[in-house]
């Protein structure tokens, strides 16, 4: 009977180490998970910093990405990464769509 | 440095009008400045005046009036070139003070 | 006659042969991107508001929603006997009047001691290549003569602002637009900048400006983008103060969600060229005050 729960106890230790490195191999994959989403978001931010066209939504959503990194919260951080992509995305694509567009507003003689 | 009240009173017949412009900060004390920090209340608390010596309004004010407020009222008994005294006391104990001519 | 909308619409095409049609559109193409007159476009944009508001006096549109709403207008009127701008103008008078450190006044950075003078600003500058506005000049002529720049959104740059608009108050706008491709690539760019939709709410200037002056936003009534810079600058209500075109640009740009450019950037100088440029011949009325 002791030898049984030695092994039992012994197979909890193991499958709690093994979960607990697989948690944290995991979390390393996430952090390097925002790193790029916020690299994406980040580099379509500066595209639209360039056409001079940018959300402040786009910015609260970069600096709330930033803020939940600081916390290790990396599910948090990707999920505002993605969305201040988007959003810069939108942007560039409203900059690029109105060089043609903003005639259609236009009083013209 | 010039007052901080502005009065314009003009008599009709028995009627007296008058409109006033006060420079005063009107801080409600709720709001913070670019450091963060509040902004103590600063509001003017009592508004007064007289004519010949007797008040003929008085405004009890709080921190719901805003940045340099205006007045406008009317009232009867004066004349075209009597006095008319305007004074007020804030919360931290500043005041001003200043006669105008009923025009 | 002033229209809005794409070019080809304007062509009543269907009932004309093809090849006509065709040729028909390219010369109006060919027009409408070479040899537009921006006096004549300027005409367009005028006769555009006298015919959207035409019980509103010509003059008028220099006040704003004043123009466009009687309530507004009464509690307007009332407030200009004793106006809330009163002690930032006496503040602005103080200090135009104040010597600089060496000596030297603001007045001798401007033609005529700078009094009477608001209107003829924003001007295009050859030597530089660029559009100086009012708020640029007042900052020129500061370092200029040893002195540090002041904000172009803050209190002080209102109040100078305030008292030159005001010693120019009932003086038609005469800004003007010379033969130089770079000056006219200047009103190019703040008419684009005007009609280019910004921002996560995607409105334009004209949005609001050109499409629904007169309408409510929130609390606010609309104001014409005609004569929307006379009464600069203004105390706003909202504000609790006086602000600058800089800050108004700003905030505008805020509104829609836009990140807001550098004050007195290129985009907004040209813009304010352009919109006091359509203006020309409506009077200063600043400075005012909005809710």
């Amino acid at each position: 009977m002791r030898r049984l729960s030695k092994t039992l106890l012994g197979i909890f230790w193991l499958l709690a180490s093994v979960a607990g490195a697989e948690r944290s191999a995991f979390a390393a994959s996430s952090e390097a998970d925002f790193k790029q989403a916020y690299a994406a978001a980040d580099a379509a931010e500066k595209e639209a910093g360039r056409l001079r066209n940018r959300w402040l939504p786009t910015e609260a959503a970069l600096a709330n990405a930033r803020k939940a990194a600081e916390k290790n919260d990396f599910d948090q951080a990707i999920a505002a990464a993605r969305e201040a992509e988007v959003l810069a995305k939108a942007s560039i694509f409203q900059a690029t769509s109105e060089k043609d567009a903003w005639k259609n507003l236009e009083i013209r003689p | 440095m010039a007052s901080s009240i502005r009065v314009r009173a003009i008599a009709n017949g028995d009627t007296t009008e008058v409109q006033t412009l006060i420079q005063h900060p009107m801080d409600s004390g709720f709001i913070k400045d670019d450091k963060g920090q509040f902004i103590p209340a600063h509001f003017i608390q009592e508004l007064t005046f007289e004519h010949n010596g007797k008040p003929v309004f008085v405004a009890d004010w709080g921190t719901a009036v805003s940045k340099d407020p205006y007045v406008k009222f009317a009232f009867k008994g004066a004349a075209k070139g009597d006095d008319l005294k305007v004074s007020w006391i804030d919360n931290k104990g500043g005041s001003d003070s200043a006669t105008f001519k009923i025009a | 006659m002033a229209r809005i909308g794409r070019a080809g619409s304007r062509l009543g095409v269907r009932s004309l042969s093809m090849p006509l049609a065709v040729l028909l559109l390219a010369i109006t193409q060919a027009a409408v991107a070479g040899n537009v007159d921006p006096a004549a476009e300027a005409r367009a944009f005028r006769d555009y508001f006298f015919k959207k508001f035409p019980n509103v006096k010509a003059d008028d549109f220099a006040n704003g929603p004043y123009a466009l709403n009687e309530d507004m207008r009464r509690q307007w009127e009332e407030k200009e006997q004793f106006p809330p701008y009163e002690f930032s103008l006496e503040a602005g008078k103080e200090m135009f009047a104040k010597p600089f450190a060496n000596g030297k006044h603001y007045a001798d950075c401007f033609p005529d001691q700078g009094i009477g003078i608001r209107q003829n600003y924003p001007q295009f500058d050859a030597a530089s290549g660029k559009v100086v506005t009012l708020e640029l000049a007042l900052n020129e002529c500061r370092t200029a003569n040893g002195e540090k720049a002041i904000s172009y959104t803050g209190e002080d740059m209102a109040a100078l602002t305030a008292y030159m608009a005001f010693t120019s108050r009932g003086k038609p706008f005469d800004v003007k637009l010379p033969d130089d491709a770079r000056a006219r690539e200047a009103y190019e760019n703040g008419k684009r900048y005007f009609y280019t939709r910004r921002g996560q709410l995607n409105f334009s200037c004209a949005t609001c400006h050109v499409q629904n002056p007169g309408e409510r936003l929130r609390a606010e009534v609309l104001a014409p983008a005609l004569g929307i810079l006379n009464a600069m600058p203004i105390y706003r209500s909202d504000w609790g103060g006086m602000g600058t075109i800089s800050r108004r640009f700003i905030t505008c740009n805020s509104q829609v969600r836009s990140v807001p450019l550098e004050p007195q950037s290129e985009e907004y100088r040209d813009l304010e060229y352009f919109l006091s440029y359509v203006s020309n011949g409506l009077p200063i009325s600043g400075p005012g005050s909005r809710p």
